[in-house]
Parts: C-alpha cells; sequence; structure tokens
C-alpha cells in the first residue's frame, strides 16, 4: 500500500520553544489518521508543515507523493484543510462561502455553483443555505467548514479538532459527517484531544506529546499495550471502595484506582472473566456489597494517562522509548 | 490560462467577497465617516472661531485636513479586517488554497478601495455643507480626488501589513489610533505649520501627509491668495511629492505585506 502521508524527523521551534521535536508519521493512502495529544502538544503545527502552512526547521514530508516544501504549490490543488477553529466568512451565506471557495480551487463558475448545491445538501445546510454564518450555531458552522475542506475532492484531508467546542449533539452529527467523507475514499488526518474520538474515527492512532511520538498503532494495539481489561466495581459507601481496593489489590495486574467521591474501583486485570469471579467470591467474603460491576476494555483515557507516563519515566532515564509498530 | 490570469481572476473572487462584506456591514463606513464629521464640526465651529488663517476662511482650510485624516482612518480598516481573517483562521484557509500568495491581499485592499471611495463622497458632501468650496478646474479637482484615493489604497497596504502581525483585532484598532492621530495632527492638516515649535515644524514639513494635505489644497484652487511660499522642496511641489509618497509606500508595502502573509499562520 502506499502511503499518502509521510513524515520523518519534523522539527519545529517558536523562539526558545519546541514545538516539534522530530515527527515521524505515516499515513497509508485511503485511510484515516487520529493524532491525539493534549493541548500544546504539537498537533496543529504538524498540521500546519503537512498542510504547507509552515515551513519545518528540519525533517521531510510528502503528501500525495509532493514534497511539502518545494512543492507546496501543487501540493495545494490536492489537499482540503479545516483548522481548528470554524474558518468561514461570517458575513457570507454557506453557499457563498462554498461557492467562493470553488473559485478559488479554479473549478469555474458553474462548477463552483453546482459543488456549492451538493455541499449544502449533502451537509444538511440546505435551510439556512441562503443566512449568512454569523447566525448559525457552532455546530451548523462547522458544517460549513468542513464542506469548505472537502469542495475540491482532495487526496488528502487535514482536520484539526474538527469537534473541538461543540456540545455532544453536534459532535455527533460532525462525526457522522466525517464517517462520510472517509467512505469516499480520501486519506484523512485527524487531530483530537477527545479520545474516544480518535478510537471512533481513525484505522490507526499516533499519540504525540511535547512535539514527539510516544505511540503508534491501532486502537486495540494501543489498549493492549497498557494492560488488559478493568474491573471496575461501584459500591455503597466510599469506605468500601477503600476497602474493595486493597482486597483486589493482590488479583490486579497493575495499580487498582480507588475514586471515593464516586464510590468506585478500577482494578486492570490480565485474564478478565476469571478474576472478575475470583474477585466477586472475595468480595462476598468479606460482606462488601456492591452497587454495581462492569468488565470493560481500558478506556482512551486510560490508555493515553499510561502512554504519557510511561513517556515520562522514558524521558527521566534517557532512554529512547520503544513505538509499537 | 496563464498564471496571471489566475491571479486576476482569483483577485476579483476575493474582491467581490470583500465588497459583499463592506456591502452587509454599511456601519463601517458610517463608523469610519462618524468621527471625521464630529472633528470637522469640532475644529470648524468650536476650535475655528479662534483660529486665524491668513485671510482664509478656517473651515475650508481644515476640511482638507479632515478629508486626509479620514483616508488614513479608512484605510485601518484594512489592517483590522485583515487581523480578522487571522484571527478567524481564514488567512490559513486560503493560504492552503492553490491561489496566488498576493490574491487575498488584493482583493481586500480592492474591496476596502470601493468603500474608500464612498467615505471620500460622504466626507466631501460634509464639508461641501461647511462652506468649503472647489475653487478650481474640473481636471485639478478630479486629480485631487484621484490623489485622495490613491493615498488611502496605500495607506491600506501599511495597515494590511501591521494587520498580518498583530495580536487581536482589538489590540490593532488601539496602535492604529495611536499612530495616526500624531500623524495627522503634526502636519499642515488644521492649523498651519508655521507657527510650529522648530522640530514638530520639520516633521510636519516633511510629513506625507503635509504634501497629501497641500497638493489638495493647491488641486482644489483652497490656497488663499498672498500666502507666503513653503520653504521645504515637498509643500514647495506638494502633488508631485503626494504622488512620490503615494508611490513610495506602494513599492515598499505591497511585497512587505505580501511576503507576511506567505508567512502568517493563525494562533
Amino acid at each position: 500500500m502506499t502511503n499518502a502521508i509521510v513524515a520523518e524527523g519534523l522539527r519545529k521551534k517558536f523562539g526558545t520553544h519546541t514545538a516539534l521535536d522530530g515527527v515521524d508519521l505515516t499515513v497509508p493512502e485511503g485511510s484515516v489518521l487520529g493524532l491525539l495529544g493534549p493541548n500544546g502538544s504539537g498537533k496543529t503545527t504538524t498540521v500546519r508543515v503537512l498542510a504547507t502552512l509552515l515551513r519545518a526547521d528540519a525533517g521531510r514530508a510528502t503528501v500525495s507523493g509532493l514534497d511539502v516544501r518545494s512543492d507546496a504549490v501543487q501540493l495545494r490543488r490536492k489537499i482540503g484543510l479545516s483548522g481548528q477553529y470554524a474558518a468561514v466568512d461570517e458575513d457570507l451565506t454557506a453557499r457563498e462561502n462554498l461557492r467562493m471557495i470553488g473559485r478559488l480551487y479554479h473549478l469555474g463558475v458553474t462548477e463552483s455553483s453546482r459543488r456549492a448545491d451538493e455541499l449544502v445538501e449533502r451537509f444538511d445546510l440546505t435551510e439556512n443555505a441562503d443566512r449568512q454564518v454569523k447566525g448559525y450555531s457552532g455546530g451548523m458552522r462547522r458544517r460549513v467548514d468542513l464542506a469548505c475542506a472537502v469542495v475540491s475532492k482532495p487526496e488528502v484531508l487535514f482536520l484539526d479538532e474538527p469537534t473541538t467546542g461543540l456540545d455532544v449533539r453536534s459532535r455527533m452529527a460532525v462525526w457522522e459527517v466525517i464517517g462520510e467523507l472517509v467512505s469516499g475514499g480520501s486519506t484523512l488526518l485527524l487531530t483530537t484531544q477527545y479520545l474516544e474520538e480518535a478510537d471512533q474515527l481513525a484505522d490507526r492512532i499516533t499519540v504525540i506529546d511535547r512535539g514527539r511520538v510516544i505511540a503508534e498503532g491501532t486502537p486495540d494495539v494501543l489498549k493492549d499495550r497498557v494492560g488488559g481489561e478493568r474491573i471496575e466495581l461501584t459500591t455503597r459507601t466510599a469506605e468500601d471502595a477503600r476497602h474493595a481496593g486493597a482486597l483486589l489489590a493482590p488479583l490486579a495486574s497493575g495499580e487498582p484506582t480507588v475514586e471515593e467521591a464516586d464510590k468506585r474501583v478500577i482494578v486492570p486485570v490480565s485474564d478478565g472473566p476469571a478474576t472478575l469471579v475470583s474477585a466477586i467470591r472475595l468480595l462476598d467474603q468479606h460482606n462488601l456489597r456492591l452497587a454495581g460491576v462492569t468488565l470493560r476494555r481500558p478506556s482512551m483515557d486510560e490508555v493515553f494517562l499510561a502512554l504519557t507516563e510511561n513517556s515520562d519515566t522514558a524521558a527521566a532515564g534517557g532512554k529512547i522509548e520503544e513505538q509499537v509498530r | 490560462m496563464s498564471a496571471f490570469t489566475q491571479a486576476v481572476e482569483d483577485g476579483l473572487v476575493l474582491t467581490k467577497r470583500n465588497v459583499l462584506k463592506n456591502l452587509r456591514n454599511p456601519d463601517i463606513v458610517v463608523f469610519t465617516s462618524a468621527a471625521p464629521i464630529a472633528f470637522a464640526l469640532l475644529f470648524g465651529f468650536v476650535f475655528g472661531s479662534a483660529i486665524d488663517v491668513q485671510g482664509s476662511n478656517y473651515r475650508e482650510f481644515m476640511i482638507i485636513g479632515i478629508l486626509t485624516q479620514t483616508m488614513l482612518l479608512t484605510a485601518s480598516n484594512t489592517g483590522v479586517g485583515i487581523a480578522h481573517d487571522m484571527k478567524l483562521g481564514l488567512v490559513d484557509r486560503f493560504r492552503s488554497l492553490p491561489i496566488s500568495q498576493s490574491a487575498v491581499l488584493v482583493g481586500r485592499t480592492s474591496g476596502d478601495a470601493v468603500n474608500n471611495v464612498l467615505v471620500i463622497i460622504l466626507m466631501s458632501l460634509t464639508g461641501l455643507l461647511m462652506g468649503w468650496r472647489i475653487r478650481s478646474g474640473f481636471l485639478d479637482a478630479a486629480l485631487a480626488f484621484l490623489l485622495l484615493f490613491l493615498f488611502a489604497y496605500a495607506a491600506s497596504w501599511i495597515t494590511a501589513a501591521i494587520g498580518l502581525t498583530a495580536k487581536s483585532p482589538e489590540v490593532l484598532g488601539n496602535v492604529m489610533l495611536m499612530v495616526l492621530l500624531p500623524l495627522t495632527f503634526i502636519s499642515n492638516s488644521f492649523v498651519p505649520s508655521e507657527g510650529l515649535p522648530k522640530v514638530l515644524q520639520v516633521v510636519a514639513d516633511w510629513n506625507p501627509v503635509s504634501a497629501v494635505v497641500e497638493a489638495c489644497r493647491q488641486l482644489f484652487g483652497n490656497i488663499p491668495p498672498g500666502r507666503p511660499e513653503p520653504e521645504v522642496w515637498p509643500l514647495q511641489h506638494p502633488v508631485l511629492s503626494a504622488f512620490l509618497w503615494v508611490a513610495l509606500i506602494l513599492v515598499i508595502f505591497v511585497p512587505l505585506s505580501i511576503r507576511r502573509y506567505a508567512k502568517a499562520v493563525g494562533r
């Protein structure tokens, strides 16, 4: 399979701040890469370098086989970008925004209009398409913005935090739209701080922290790396939660987490079902009554926390952290 | 299609965008003109009653100063608009498109130029109502209006360069005012420069605003007969030096703004 995006050793400094400290990425054609990281980890800078907006100080990158630096002009014909803020002209209507972008991709007057009408419908904007974007809700703006990014049917699409600042319902709607875009065969690089978003949308996830890739793999591989399943118990009192945490520690594959305020205990285990049976038996012997119990795979939040902790330890020890391939 | 016609077309598409924006925000023209009209009334009827300009009507004297000042004020809308585009991430989007580096700025400054024409008309009418008269021929007067228009256009490119690096549109508005006020007041706009303290007089004599004001007064026929001949070259040849200033500003700030645009990224 050919790679639509290849980045090798990207470095970028802003003054004394190191935004990118040697980022390597590959995204196979037609797949979705989730670039996951906290605020300030270098996600946006990476996207800007790949979308030809910013020059890296070192390293190289190709998108659709074109060098982001020397072939920037040709490359811009092949990419679509939706930045961190919904970058649409508020004084224009949705349709006017889309037509303008079409014209600027040199689709011609008629084709730009046709494409704008098509996208208005596809992004569920028909009702408000001829109203100024000013009056739109955040979710609608985002949809106009995403529509602008796909006007030219780009080979490679960059979406930088497409659901930041949206409420849950709008986020779901945007996910749906992104799902559709991907089924059209484009390659997508998506950045997000929402772990479940990457889990939901991406084929592979690259975790980035302080300008460095700290992990890479499919969502499942990353979860396995953090360990097996979790037993999550809800007790009746905070006292019980503490007690349960202590009782189950010997069965756990890692340190159990006790959330006293929520009366909740989370126990990482290696052999889920078998350990669950032993755990319940043990608690029963101690007359500890439960309000609820579940066995689940680790959430992306837990994955992320574990991975960043690894990275801290590695940095402190001066070791190069291994990457999951 | 050649690269050049393509660039022109991109510029036109973006000019249309800005004209539409301006049409939908008529308050920009109104608010840009409101302060100068207030200034005109204040200077014309309050301060003017105590200012004596050798043998001339003060209102006729200062209205050209107001017109020129208004051109700078309206030019600052370009910078503020670009700072807004930066803030909203529109500059990022435009920069990811396969268009020429100059198209966005050409579109913005051209769209604003349309606004500037409206502002010139509005301010001239205000002047006429206050007693200002054009005392020259049609060609001279047309040249004066052209000069005001070009001066505003050139100044738009200065504010564009500033707008591309400003922290926020709000900060930018204040910065512009801080530059604008001394630039227009330390000139011959509102008082004859001969009476100024020596240092300020040197600044006023070489101030581009003075050259434009003097050129317009000459072209509109608003220089009172018997006024002493200015002592410095730019004011002795005001029309030539005013057009030279416009050319100089464009030669410096068009490439500078385009270079800044090519590197600009949203914050």
